[in-house]
């Protein structure tokens, strides 16, 4: 556990250092985050029937998918890793004590919170202070506000766990480009990267609830804003823990199978 | 022209050596802007129009814009990974060939797989076309190809923006995407959806507007008075390079090598 635990603040630190692409990141989130939400202030602006999400939720949704993009980001890409496979350094990987399921988790997670740590302050401080209809309103109260943090906590393992399985499918594939693309697309829409959950069509809704996508972004964010009801979010945080045991469990299996089939080719 | 063929050619050879991973590649590049627009026709669905634009009447404006920055992606990929060159000195041979700097960086790469994401406009375009019910004419073909070209201008000039500040910083500038992914993004709607500073940037500053809704006006029958503005609008978008290509050789010229 203490190895896992250094590996991951070395990371931290690693990810800390690049402070000025953190800024160019947080000017292009700004932007994105104005134009996403003007579409919908216009689409809304002409919607005659009821809608299942207000516009001051979906903003909401929007700004803080814009803070935590790193967090919800299915498609994080750690070069490293994957040259380690394709170059067969792998084998060094190998002859270290530790756990190699553990060691590669708790660098994902140690990249992911420091790219999100960088972003998410100043975005959100921003945002909550911009003039009206773009603002970010506050959580409704306190317990909310731990509701969302726990979700998110816990969205953010899920999501890791997740990109583990796609890390592990590169033993298979030996390619990551193609196949990876098209899972991180098809994930991120999934998880209401393109547009929110609750604005698709019913059918659509229910593929999405069954799925653990859905859980890494469109929940905690949806709790934060109070479209999920405070009972509905703890149960929520139940199944979110179950499939983060399911998928876990998954990837060490996966990982194990890869690992006896690995043939290193040199070096 | 004779030396970017060959250009070409040699990068289409290089990258049909892994045949398997390419088409992959290709597919996922048609899928990233399918999920948007499979998303933009989800709102419709939803909402049914947006400021008095109909589904196909935006689609068509999708396409374009995506098209555009398709084959921008394309051609001026070299632009686009730029700081690489610089980092590790190997502009300096670039430098010291007989031809210009613009065509070499230009042919250094090409992206083939973008022929994925091309697909995906393509097809959108070609849905958008057969759904509106509009008369064509020779000039509107004329006038929808020339958009197209006008957004290939853009982008291409925005990336040789972005490559020419490495000259100076060296580093690669990830505050370009606003302008590129951003730009592309926002163009994908008819500006006169936004607030009027979003409006007022895009035509007067970087002429997006100009590609793909003014022009549009005029081919859906939109426009009022004196429809020659509205065509020749996408000349803005190819007067839009001058400069860039301007600051290209004020940078050239300043060019301190990294050696390697």
């Amino acid at each position: 556990m203490k190895a896992y635990l250094s590996v991951f603040r070395l990371r931290l630190t690693n990810g800390m250092q690049y402070r000025t692409a953190a800024l160019a990141g947080v000017a292009t989130q700004f932007f994105w985050g104005f134009i996403i939400i003007m579409v919908f202030e216009a689409f809304y602006s002409g919607a005659a029937t009821e809608l299942p999400i207000s516009l001051k939720q979906l903003i909401t949704y929007v700004w803080l998918q814009q803070a935590f993009l790193a967090f919800v980001m299915l498609w994080f890409r750690d070069n490293e890793l994957f040259q380690l496979i394709t170059t067969g350094n792998i084998a060094y990987e190998l002859c270290r004590p530790s756990g190699i399921y553990g060691l590669w988790f708790a660098k994902l997670l140690a990249q992911r919170l420091a790219s999100a740590l960088l972003r998410c302050f100043p975005i959100l401080l921003v945002a909550l202070f911009l003039p009206e209809p773009y603002r970010m309103p506050l959580p409704l109260d306190p317990a909310a506000f731990l509701l969302f943090l726990s979700a998110l906590l816990f969205g953010l393992l899920m999501i890791v766990s997740l990109s583990m399985l796609m890390y592990i499918s590169v033993f298979v594939t030996l390619s990551p480009a193609g196949s990876l693309l098209m899972f991180g697309v098809i994930g991120e829409f999934l998880a209401g990267m393109v547009i929110p959950v609750p604005l698709m069509p019913e059918w659509l809704q229910r593929i999405v609830y069954v799925l653990p996508f859905r859980w890494t972004a469109d929940f905690p964010f949806r709790v934060y804003s109070g479209h999920i009801t405070k009972e509905e979010a703890l149960i929520g945080i139940g199944i979110q823990l179950v499939w983060l045991f399911v998928l876990v469990a998954m990837g060490k299996m996966a990982m194990a199978k890869a690992l006896r089939n690995v043939v290193v080719n040199g070096g | 022209m004779k030396l970017y063929g060959k250009y070409i050619a040699m990068l289409f050879k290089s990258q049909m050596q892994y045949r398997a991973s390419f088409w992959l590649l290709t597919l996922g590049q048609f899928l990233v802007p399918f999920s948007v627009f499979a998303g933009l026709y989800f709102l419709f669905e939803r909402f049914g129009q947006i400021r008095g634009w109909e589904f196909q009447e935006v689609a068509l404006c999708f396409s374009i814009i995506h098209m555009s920055y398709a084959l921008s992606e394309c051609f001026a990929r070299g632009f686009d990974s730029f700081s690489t060159l610089v980092g590790n000195g190997d502009f300096d041979r670039v430098l010291v060939r007989p031809r210009s700097t613009v065509l070499q960086v230009l042919g250094s790469k090409f992206e083939f797989s973008r022929v994925g994401k091309l697909a995906q406009s393509l097809f959108v375009l070609g849905w958008a076309i057969s759904q509106l019910v509009m008369d064509w004419s020779m000039l509107k073909v004329l006038v929808l190809l020339f958009m197209i070209v006008s957004g290939v201008c853009i982008f291409t000039g925005i990336f040789i923006l972005a490559a020419t500040m490495c000259f100076w910083t060296v580093q690669g500038l990830e505050i370009a995407n606003i302008f590129t992914d951003g730009g592309r993004e926002m163009a994908q709607y008819p500006l006169n959806i936004y607030q009027k500073w979003v409006v007022r940037f895009f035509t007067f500053i970087i002429p997006f507007g100009c590609v793909n809704y003014l022009p549009l006006l005029y081919l859906l029958g939109k426009s009022t008075g004196n429809d020659l503005p509205y065509m020749l609008a996408p000349l803005a978008g190819i007067a839009f390079l001058v400069p860039c290509l301007l600051m290209w050789s004020h940078g050239v010229r300043h060019y301190r090598s990294t050696g390697s």
